[in-house]
């Protein structure tokens, strides 16, 4: 039964009206056309999709819609622009990170959470943190560089 | 045909032509035109400005007829141009892969990018200075021997004050000229003019960083990938496969589908699919549709049997690419014999998101959106596909989810161009993970045979390579044949499987040494099931190169080790040119290598550290690398402490983006060595998503990566992206010999192999 749910997403406020069961990534990008959480496997494991759900990383493909009632989400387009980018975005610019891009929320997305709460993370910890998100491009090492230039830009 | 003969006579004239049709500067919409709209005329191969436009505000656009998949290759394309035009590259823009606007040079095919595809484009672009810069004769009164060119101004040399802008040179005007085509397609096309382009000597901004175009784009979420086109009136659709590979519907139950907006269900033999206006209920009615799939036989054997199921099947084709003296012979009467067997399992492409194509098939035309690497042949084969002349189907590629060879993107066009004129609308389809993984085509699963014969001092006196597996091309690398696709296959369609492994004139496992006697010779095996298969095999991410460089750079050091040699020593003493000698040099000295031969030293502790080398070629490029690895020797895992990797691929066009090809390409070496293995039962492949097909991880990867290159001016660049993948199997394997005695012959080295090795040594 489609119903109506109301969020905030990238700082504005936005209507579905839609299954509340509907995994959040196709109300974002089917319903409010942003295009930028990735359908990668739509099984929680490889970070394509992920958004901020109040600052949270979340895999919005096993996500329902009507988990973000009231609650405001944050896509790859809404943490920063080019006019003010967001550390982890400048900073992989710097290094130059994606070959594809495909994977990018995943990992900026958790690299911008993490740093968040951890000003001076060790390698170990970077690791730590982003273990799970899948590169198939073989981005690894270019993505440790960028977060810990990133961390060292917050 | 008066037209035709004032074209000859202007072209006499000035060696040129200028036409007065004003070109749209800003080209490359994100977005293609939309559906419907009248198909252009197709570029002419032997014309200019099918390849090189100047524009009126000064900018020049390059039209590439390959794709850059996320390597760069625009900005070298756009080095390249704006150096024989003597502009900035930031003024040079590139349009790719759109079958309307670029020639057909083959797609992203044997990272062949720059080394072969850059080449028209090169020429192009110099016929296109030498016109502007005899016009500027024309308009300064002086002759163009006494011109120079800077950022697109024409000056006088003596006289600087005197000059003239492109800008001004151009105004309204088309740049054209007839060019000399060498009347082929694909990586091979090439083209030519009067002008002779720059000599290597005089290069400004190819050997520079340019940072890539895309880059910002993505991060900031303003990058369109090929699953992001929409189209009005477009359907969003889905892909049923059997649960027994070769299965069939026998009946559809579409009754569950009332409950779900819009959605039905398209089947034709073996084809079936659902389709529905939202794209959650296309996922809803795939997942409600009620399907009776036949009885199929089990196709597959059980894995643990895939080995000797190799080792026994009857060869279907035999191949020797290269035979020097009689090494069988002269193996029979060395003083010592070495053997040694290597096996590699399939491996999937498993592209970061699955397949999607976009398909609008009308009758007075076909769009194509595909994240296929080689969109033109996807137009000749949906072409064929549907009946229809070429002319009128126009692919698009628009970025895909990653594409590492002939992966599931190759058959989402087939798929949603048959919907699409079932339905009569835009139809999306999109693949889910499963396809991704279980559905994609594999890279073949071998044994490789090596033995040598060692004279009383330790010298190789004849080696033979054999190589047994399932066909490189069971599914041909590009979608030029519609036969190729799954669509056709479930469809009922013929087959065109190719039964190759090595081709002649390919790269030669051991190549690089003096070996005195060498038989390098393969078999093919008949595909375990001839159509529709999940185990279908095709070209992944740098083809043959991980199994056949693991035996090969692994039998080397067995060797070093059977005569008690340091492994790199052993190398240098066989090796025979100066470039692979330039390579091992340079890793070794970077990883400080210390000679000694291979083997534990010491008491066995819980962690055993060793390291390994391995050196290979690849169409003309040298690559090599070092590992230092930790063996938990409780565990079995393998811990990458450092890699040092050296790249030889002639005149660097742009090093920082070389540098991070590279390594990129070695960290996915690394994952198919460490981790990846296509699982199957009798019925199907059991690897169906990231938990069943793990890749390396973040935590996994190595602590440290060191790009080591080599800059070649004098030599034409050759494949950069590619060959660093098929370094990372041998180096580490004998790394882990080095740190523990043992010798790991089969791919991948998971934990439980590596401790399963442990405990048989
Ligand atoms: S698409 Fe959501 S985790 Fe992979
Ligand atoms: S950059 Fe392609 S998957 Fe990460």
């Amino acid at each position: 039964m489609a119903t109506r749910i109301t969020f905030r997403v990238d700082g504005k406020d936005e209507t579905v009206t839609v299954d509340p069961d509907m995994p959040l990534l196709y109300a974002l990008r089917d319903d409010l056309g942003l295009d930028n959480p990735r359908f990668g496997c739509g099984l929680a494991q490889c970070g394509a999709c992920t958004v901020h759900l109040d600052g949270v990383p979340t895999r919005s493909c096993v996500t329902p819609t009507s988990a973000a009632e009231g609650r405001a989400v944050t896509t790859l387009a809404g943490l920063g622009t080019p006019e003010r980018p967001h550390p982890v975005q400048q900073a992989y610019i710097d290094e130059q990170v994606p070959q594809c891009g495909y994977c990018i929320n995943g990992w900026i997305m958790t690299a911008a959470a993490f740093l968040r709460d951890n000003r001076d993370p060790s390698e170990a910890q970077i690791r730590e943190a982003l273990t799970g998100l899948k590169c198939r491009c073989g981005t690894h090492m270019a993505i440790l560089r960028a977060v810990k230039r990133a961390a060292s830009l917050a | 045909m008066t037209l035709r003969l004032s074209r000859r006579a202007a072209l006499r004239a000035t060696g040129a032509l200028v036409v007065t049709v004003a070109a749209a500067p800003g080209e490359a919409p994100a977005q293609p035109a939309g559906a419907g709209a009248p198909l252009s005329p197709l570029p002419p191969p032997g014309r200019l400005a099918s390849y090189v436009a100047v524009h009126a505000d000064g900018t020049a656009t390059a039209f590439f007829g390959k794709i850059d998949g996320g390597q760069g290759l625009d900005v070298a394309i756009a080095q390249i141009v704006a150096e024989e035009l003597d502009l900035p590259p930031a003024r040079v823009r590139v349009v790719m892969g759109d079958t309307a606007r670029t020639v057909n040079q083959g797609g992203a095919s044997n990272a062949s990018g720059v080394s072969q595809g850059a080449v028209p484009l090169r020429n192009a672009a110099a016929e296109a200075r030498l016109m502007l810069v005899e016009m500027a004769a024309a308009r300064l009164g002086v002759p163009p021997g006494a011109l120079r060119v800077e950022d697109g101004t024409v000056s006088v040399a003596a006289d600087p004050a005197r000059r003239v802008t492109y800008e001004e040179l151009i105004g309204d005007r088309r740049l054209d000229a007839e060019l000399r085509w060498n009347g082929r397609y694909g990586n091979d096309l090439n083209v030519e003019g009067r002008a002779r382009p720059k000599p290597i000597a005089d290069y400004k901004v190819v050997g520079t960083a340019v940072p890539r175009r895309d880059i910002a784009e993505k991060v900031f979420a303003r990058h369109a990938y090929v699953t992001d086109i929409r189209l009005p009136g477009m359907l969003h659709a889905r892909m049923l496969r059997p649960p027994v590979a070769g299965a069939r519907p026998v009946a559809v139950d579409e009754a569950p589908l009332r409950a779900i907006p819009g959605a039905r269900a398209v089947w034709k033999e073996g084809f079936l699919a659902v389709a529905a206006p939202r794209e959650w209920d296309a996922i809803r009615a795939a997942a409600a549709l009620k399907v009776t799939w036949s009885e199929a036989a089990p196709p597959f054997p059980e894995q643990a049997a895939l080995y000797d199921h190799i080792r026994n099947a009857p060869a279907t084709k035999r191949g020797v690419p290269l035979q020097e003296g009689d090494a069988p012979a002269a193996i029979a009467g060395a003083a010592r014999v070495v053997a040694a067997e290597y096996e590699w399992p399939f491996h999937s492409h498993s592209s970061m998101g699955p397949g999607c194509a976009v398909a609008d098939v009308r009758p007075e035309g076909v769009r194509i959106w595909t994240g296929s690497q080689k969109p033109h042949a996807v137009r000749d084969g949906v072409a064929k596909f549907l009946g229809v002349p070429p002319e009128t189907v126009h692919a698009v590629w628009v970025t895909g989810p990653g594409s590492y060879g002939r992966n599931d993107a190759g058959d989402t066009p087939f798929d949603a161009a048959f919907l699409s004129r079932e339905l009569g609308a835009p139809v999306r389809v999109q693949y889910t993970r499963h396809e991704g993984h279980g559905w994609d085509t594999k890279s073949p699963a071998s044994v490789q045979r090596v033995r040598a014969g060692l004279d009383a001092e330790g010298r190789v006196v004849g080696i033979t390579f054999e190589s047994k597996a399932f066909s490189r091309t069971n599914i041909a690398t590009s979608e030029a044949d519609p036969r190729d696709s799954l669509a056709s296959q479930v469809l009922g369609g013929g087959l065109n499987p190719q039964d190759t492994y090595l081709f002649p004139g390919d790269f030669v496992p051991t190549e690089p040494y003096a070996f005195p006697a060498r038989l390098m010779a393969w078999e093919t095996i008949p595909p375990l099931l001839d159509r529709a298969s999940p185990l279908r095999t095709s070209h992944l991410r740098d083809p043959l190169g991980p199994e056949l460089i693991f035996a090969a750079e692994s039998f080397v050091d067995e060797l070093a080790a059977a005569t008690g040699a340091d492994p790199v020593e052993f190398r240098l003493r066989h090796l025979r040119e100066e470039r692979d000698i330039a390579v091992l040099r340079a890793i070794t000295e970077r990883a400080g290598w210390e000679p000694r031969p291979a083997g534990p030293r010491g008491a066995p502790g819980d962690r055993a550290r060793g390291r390994g080398v391995s050196l290979a070629r690849r169409d003309g490029t040298v690559v090599g690398l070092v590992a230092e690895v930790e063996v938990d020797r409780g565990s079995g895992a393998i811990r990458v402490r450092r890699m040092v990797v050296g790249q030889d691929c002639g005149l660097i066009i742009n090093p920082d983006g070389l540098r991070r090809c590279v390594e990129n390409a070695l960290i996915y070496g690394t994952s198919r060595a460490l981790r990846e293995e296509v699982t199957f039962d009798r019925n199907n492949v059991t690897s169906v998503d990231w938990a069943t097909y793990p890749i390396l991880d973040v935590a996994e990867a190595p602590e440290a990566v060191e790009v080591v290159l080599i800059n070649r001016p004098d030599i034409r660049p050759t494949g950069a992206g590619e060959p660093a993948v098929r370094t990372a199997g041998a180096a580490i394997a004998n790394a882990v010999f080095d740190a523990t005695g043992v010798r790991l012959r089969r791919g991948p080295f998971t934990p439980e192999r590596v401790r399963a090795a442990l405990a048989g040594a």
